[in-house]
């Protein structure tokens, strides 16, 4: 923990400058992002819409990500890479309380969405998932026709006026709709996977949630259906707030404004746990990294 | 090529020949086992066939029996037992599919651990009751106070087959993708509705098949009727909730106990009847569930 003092208080004055330029000015400006450049561009004046304080999560008796503060930002990709096991998959899915299920799974800290805590009681984990939609590693179609893996849940949350419409909106948000418009009834397992991951896509997004959390959507895709997926994500985001979670430390520097690096660190008692390493603007995480681990990881020799 | 000492170096040695035999025999023992199956089923249909046919006949399937004191007398038919059968197998399987997919949805969905392994000895233990046990239950519960009838037996058999259907239904969700599950849930759509909307649909096929397993088990289930519905007349009916409901195996029993040769050739051809029934509702349950495959184009056994 010592050593990661000095890390969250750099991080916060990062946070407050953001603070300061949400203030003075307004929308959302694409941020250029070239690897390499000197210049790091400036932090995202966006609105927040997670805030993530000192947060820790547990399965049991034991710690799985220690002391977390993080800000995610409104129409900006976040990635979070870090190596397996060290809690990124955990905190993406802590931030739509898809964990709740998981026996012996607990948090301390906050995570507030807008500003308000998503594990307070009174919160309806239902409708937070409704909210923070979610892609999954595995495409995870139902085995139903295209059309109802995109119209069941709007059918069932009462979004029932112009379904056609509806589907048809979200298959094109997805960049499916030319490719399957003329089967729309016939089954979404006969969909290559890249083919259903976006449908995946278009049925997290029918239900038009504000934020659209990717965990690791892309590592089960051969090279062009990832390439497809990335390039849609670009277009997701002038409407979504956008997570990915992802091992592959390219496809963060490719889509990813900002990120996130994660690593499993000792908590001087031998137990090992995750944590936020650093924050940072993608091109200068990858180039200027502050940190001596980030930069171990991301040329490649971890250590 | 001839190799040192006139053996091929990759020929056959000693030990790989006994390898070989045993293998050979294991191989041998197992397809004859499984041959032994199929044979005794073919057997059995066989003979009930050979035995059966001469009796089947249009007459025999849509005539009730000659009734009143004409006993050990050739013609008539067992109508009234064909439709009083599939009525009780039908009601119970109103009766016991609900509760039986209800339970199985606990299991699987709702339940802990601790609730979860009294729950499933309990249905082992039901499963294992000897029949005849659950028809003296049924007799004290209905039978005594209201006397024999349909709904009794329907009951009896319910409680027969309701650990059938459960454990299959409950094996069947298992193999639904938790993946599904959780592409549900991330969509903000309740517990209920997931396992309404997709896990059971998921599902339906080998609920189908658990469907169909229960239904030859209670079409056949014979201790049971002895003591809740076998005083019956020899007029259809289909009221269950009024007296004892004609029903194939019980005809089958009290057919082949009498001491006329005729009776003797109706107890073979009800028997036809009621394999031919079981078989059909088979396969038909067969051809239902594949077409439901090819349409979904999902296997959820192949899957893991």
């Amino acid at each position: 923990m010592d050593a990661n003092e000095p890390e969250v208080e750099r991080r916060d004055d990062v946070m407050a400058s953001n603070r300061l330029q949400v203030d003075s000015s307004s929308g959302a400006p694409a941020v250029p992002l070239v690897i390499g450049a000197k210049e790091s561009a400036p932090a995202p004046p966006t609105e927040v819409v997670f805030e993530l304080l000192d947060l820790n999560v547990y399965y049991g008796e034991t710690l799985a990500v220690r002391g977390v503060n993080l800000k995610i930002h409104k129409n900006v990709i976040t990635a979070m890479i870090g190596p397996s096991g060290c809690g990124k998959s955990t905190i993406v899915r802590t931030l739509n309380r898809m964990n709740d299920s998981v026996s012996g799974f607990r948090v301390s800290g906050e995570v507030n969405y807008h500003g308000h805590s998503i594990y307070a009681s009174g919160v309806d984990p239902v409708e937070v998932r409704r909210r923070i939609g979610m892609v999954f590693q595995r495409p995870n179609p139902f085995p139903k026709s295209i059309y109802d893996n995109i119209a069941w849940a709007p059918r069932i949350l009462g979004l029932k006026r112009d379904l056609d419409a509806r589907v048809e909106q979200a298959l094109r948000g997805a960049a499916l709709w030319d490719e399957v418009k003329d089967r729309l009834r016939s089954s979404a397992l006969g969909l290559s996977g890249g083919q259903q991951q976006r449908l995946c896509i278009a049925r997290a997004i029918a239900i038009e949630p504000e934020v659209l959390l990717l965990d690791e959507p892309a590592s089960a895709l051969d090279p062009i259906s990832t390439a497809s997926i990335e390039d849609l994500m670009q277009d997701l985001k002038q409407t979504y707030t956008i997570v990915i979670v992802t091992h592959n430390m390219q496809q963060a520097a490719r889509v990813a404004e900002r990120t996130a690096f994660f690593s499993l660190d000792d908590a001087g008692d031998g137990k090992r746990a995750g944590v936020l390493v650093e924050y940072d603007e993608t091109a200068t995480l990858f180039t200027r990294p502050a940190d001596e681990r980030t930069r171990g990881y991301v040329t490649g020799r971890f250590g | 090529m001839a190799a040192i000492g006139g053996r091929h170096p990759l020929g056959t040695s000693a030990a790989l020949h006994r390898r070989r035999r045993i293998d050979r025999l294991m191989r041998g023992s197992a397809t004859a086992a499984a041959i032994l199956a199929v044979a005794i089923l073919g057997i059995m249909i066989g003979t009930v066939v050979v035995n059966g046919a001469s009796e089947l006949s249009i007459a025999f399937l849509i005539k009730d029996p000659p009734g009143g004191s004409l006993v050990g007398v050739a013609g008539g038919g067992i109508a009234n037992a064909i439709v009083g059968s599939a009525l009780l197998v039908v009601v119970a399987t109103a009766i016991a599919l609900p509760v039986g997919v209800l339970i199985a949805v606990y299991l699987t969905e709702f339940s802990t651990p601790r609730t979860a392994r009294p729950i499933r000895m309990a249905l082992d233990l039901l499963n294992g009751l000897p029949t005849i046990v659950t028809g003296i239950f049924v007799f004290g519960l209905l039978v005594a106070s209201h006397g024999q009838s349909g709904i009794a037996a329907s009951v009896a058999l319910a409680v027969v087959i309701l650990p059938l259907i459960t454990r299959t239904t409950q094996e069947i969700l298992l193999l639904v993708p938790k993946e599904l599950r959780d592409a549900a849930h991330a969509l903000g759509v309740s517990r209920w509705r997931t396992i309404a909307g997709v896990v059971l649909p998921g599902a339906l096929g080998g609920i189908l098949t658990g469907v169909v397993l229960a239904v030859a088990r209670a079409a056949g289930e014979t201790a049971p009727l002895l003591l809740t519905d076998s005083i019956f007349s020899a007029r259809t009916s289909i009221n269950v909730f009024g007296a004892a409901i004609p029903n194939i195996p019980i005809d089958i029993f009290s057919y082949s106990e009498s001491p006329f040769p005729a009776e003797h050739a109706k107890a073979w051809g009800a028997a036809l009847v009621l394999i031919a029934m079981i078989l059909l509702g088979n396969l038909t349950a067969r051809a239902m569930l594949s077409r439901q495959r090819r349409r979904l184009g999902w296997m959820p056994t192949s899957q893991r």
